[in-house]
């Protein structure tokens, strides 16, 4: 029931992005997702591919540092208040959210909010009984 | 005030005598310190007789080169107390400096070794025009350091008021130097710069301060430096050296002639020596400074290797001593680091990273001087299976890399976070450190 995602380790400065989405365009690996976090020194690109298997194996021959990571994706309408709903069941339970992002595709009325929490077994369950719809791997 | 110095002569019975004399001096004297070293220190006696030497083969100075040397290693493997000739219970003072694995290089004073460092300190502050009238006032770091006891002798022993300041809080040192009418200033010339622009951001004016001259050591610095100082403190900027396993500050102090420091060779016989080879040098070569001590009785040191790479030159100097002088130290042969003061290996840094989980041991060092003070920046590439996902993770291997630099060196460094692969690789000898100084 969860969403894998790549992260890597980029020294802030310019042509590192390049490098990363020019090594994984060139062997036609697709991105599904991309966000950064970024800090006066250095950033952490978190990113889904439509291979992540492969996405991971080309990185690790280029020489960056990347490590997989398991998030709760979870579906909600693309409407107001929906983002702060999901949040607010999580808070209720005092669950801490390390990080979050969400997007919405083109042609769907519906939102996919990504995000890993400190103990991601008891968010699973929390939002299962909520019947709040989750995500699974294949989240297109 | 700049130029209102008065460098005057301590002693000039030692300070000012012909070559010939000094020779025979330092003959009689070296001739004692070798008998004595044989008798009661192991280690070096084992290496005299390794190397066939006996005492009795040391007749005069131009016998020094027949006896092997000794070097920071030798006072490390003897850790703590094994290098000293005296008994133990005739050590009136332990001082120790860092050492390139932590472990620290120790060196125990008698009364003897103290009165003699005192007197040497009181000689080079009278270079600096320190008399019983002088208020001297020391930032230099009292403890195992042997910056401010060495500085604090001195002006006791010439009878000036010393202000025991030691180092830290600059608007408390401006205050006292200000309030007190310091005339002179002891510490090191990046702090002295340092504490010389913080003046007018005091909201202080330089005016009413009585500085007229000090005595800066405990790191190379240029002569670019002494001018800025000169300039910022208004006052004569004169260098000192030392070094713990010889005496601490007043082995050597410059003059007010500025050109070169005058070596206290009555009590310690220079030499230069090629590194490499290890061939001693004529004067005016540049190579590596060798010291013999010939009236310590703690532990006498013979021809101890510094590691300073300078020059030394012989003739009677504009001031009236004849005593040798040694140039401005131009760099080590070994790779030690000097940073604010503090003697710094780059194989202790190495060691404090190799405690931090997250990190591999690939890093570079940077040394800069922003502001006139001494910065150091640690590059250092994550190691590769790491799993970076979370900021916080990162931001916590950092400062416990940080925390382990300052508890290995005991100094502060930034710490930057590098990708795996990022710091060049070198063949052969890995270049670590990069000095922009």
């Amino acid at each position: 029931m969860l969403v894998k995602q790549l992260s890597v380790f980029m020294e802030n400065r310019p042509g590192r992005l390049y490098k990363l989405t020019h090594a994984l365009g060139k062997e036609g690996v697709d991105f599904v997702t991309l966000s950064i976090a970024d800090t006066k020194d250095f950033g952490i690109v978190r990113f889904i591919a439509r291979d992540n298997e492969r996405a991971y194996e080309i990185l690790k021959n280029e020489g960056f540092t990347v490590g997989i990571t398991e998030l709760i994706g979870v579906e909600v309408d693309d409407k107001p208040n929906a983002l702060a709903e999901v949040v607010a069941l999580m808070e209720e339970a005092n669950m801490n959210i390390e990080y979050l992002y969400s997007f919405v595709l083109t042609n769907h009325n519906s939102a996919k909010i990504l995000m890993r929490v400190e103990d991601t077994e008891r968010a699973v369950k929390l939002l299962e009984e909520k019947g709040i719809k989750l995500l699974s791997e294949k989240i297109l | 005030m700049k130029g209102k110095l008065k460098d005057y002569i301590y002693q000039p019975e030692y300070e000012c005598l012909s070559r010939s004399e000094m020779e025979n001096l330092q003959s009689e004297r070296l001739k004692k310190t070798v008998e004595y070293v044989y008798r009661n220190c192991k280690p070096y006696r084992a290496k005299m007789d390794e190397f066939k030497i006996k005492p009795s083969d040391i007749k005069s100075v131009s016998d020094l080169s027949k006896l092997p040397f000794t070097v920071k290693h030798d006072l490390r493997a003897a850790y703590p107390f094994g290098f000293y000739s005296a008994d133990q219970s005739d050590i009136v003072e332990v001082h120790a400096s860092s050492g390139t694995t932590g472990k620290l290089t120790v060196v125990g004073y008698t009364q003897n070794d103290i009165d003699i460092w005192a007197e040497v300190a009181a000689r080079s502050l009278a270079m600096a025009g320190v008399t019983k009238d002088s208020l001297v006032h020391v930032a230099y770091g009292y403890g195992l350091f042997t910056g401010g006891l060495g500085a604090h002798y001195g002006a006791q022993k010439i009878g000036a008021s010393t202000v025991p300041a030691s180092a830290g809080n600059t608007i408390r040192q401006l205050t006292l130097l200000r309030d007190f009418g310091a005339t002179h200033l002891c510490c090191t010339p990046s702090y002295a710069i340092f504490l010389g622009t913080e003046i007018q951001k005091a909201g202080m004016d330089i005016k009413d301060f009585s500085l007229v001259g000090g005595a800066f050591g405990a790191e190379p610095w240029t002569y670019q430096m002494r001018d800025e100082l000169e300039r910022l403190l208004n006052i004569d900027a004169l260098d000192i050296y030392g070094l713990s396993e010889i005496s601490g500050p007043g082995v050597a102090m410059e003059c007010m002639q500025k050109q070169g420091s005058h070596v206290q060779e009555d009590h310690f016989i220079p030499e230069i020596i090629d590194p490499e080879t290890l061939e001693p040098l004529p004067f005016g070569s540049e190579g590596e400074l060798v010291f013999t001590t010939i009236t310590k009785t703690g532990q006498p040191l013979i021809r101890y290797r510094t590691r300073d790479l300078c020059t030394l030159t012989a003739g009677k100097c504009a001031c009236g001593r004849t005593t040798v002088k040694m140039s401005k130290v131009k760099g080590r042969s070994d790779d030690m680091l000097i940073i604010r003061g503090v003697n710094v290996f780059p194989s202790q840094i190495e060691a404090a990273i190799m405690n931090v989980a997250g990190v591999s041991p690939h890093y570079m060092i940077y040394v800069d001087r922003i502001n006139n003070l001494d910065v150091m920046e640690i590059d250092i590439e994550l190691a590769g299976n790491l799993a970076p996902d979370k900021v916080s993770d990162l931001e916590s291997i950092k400062k416990k890399v940080e925390t382990e630099v300052n508890s290995y060196i005991g100094l502060s460094a930034k710490i930057k976070l590098c990708e795996s692969g990022s710091i060049q690789r070198s063949e052969g000898k890995a270049v670590r450190v990069i000095d922009r100084r």
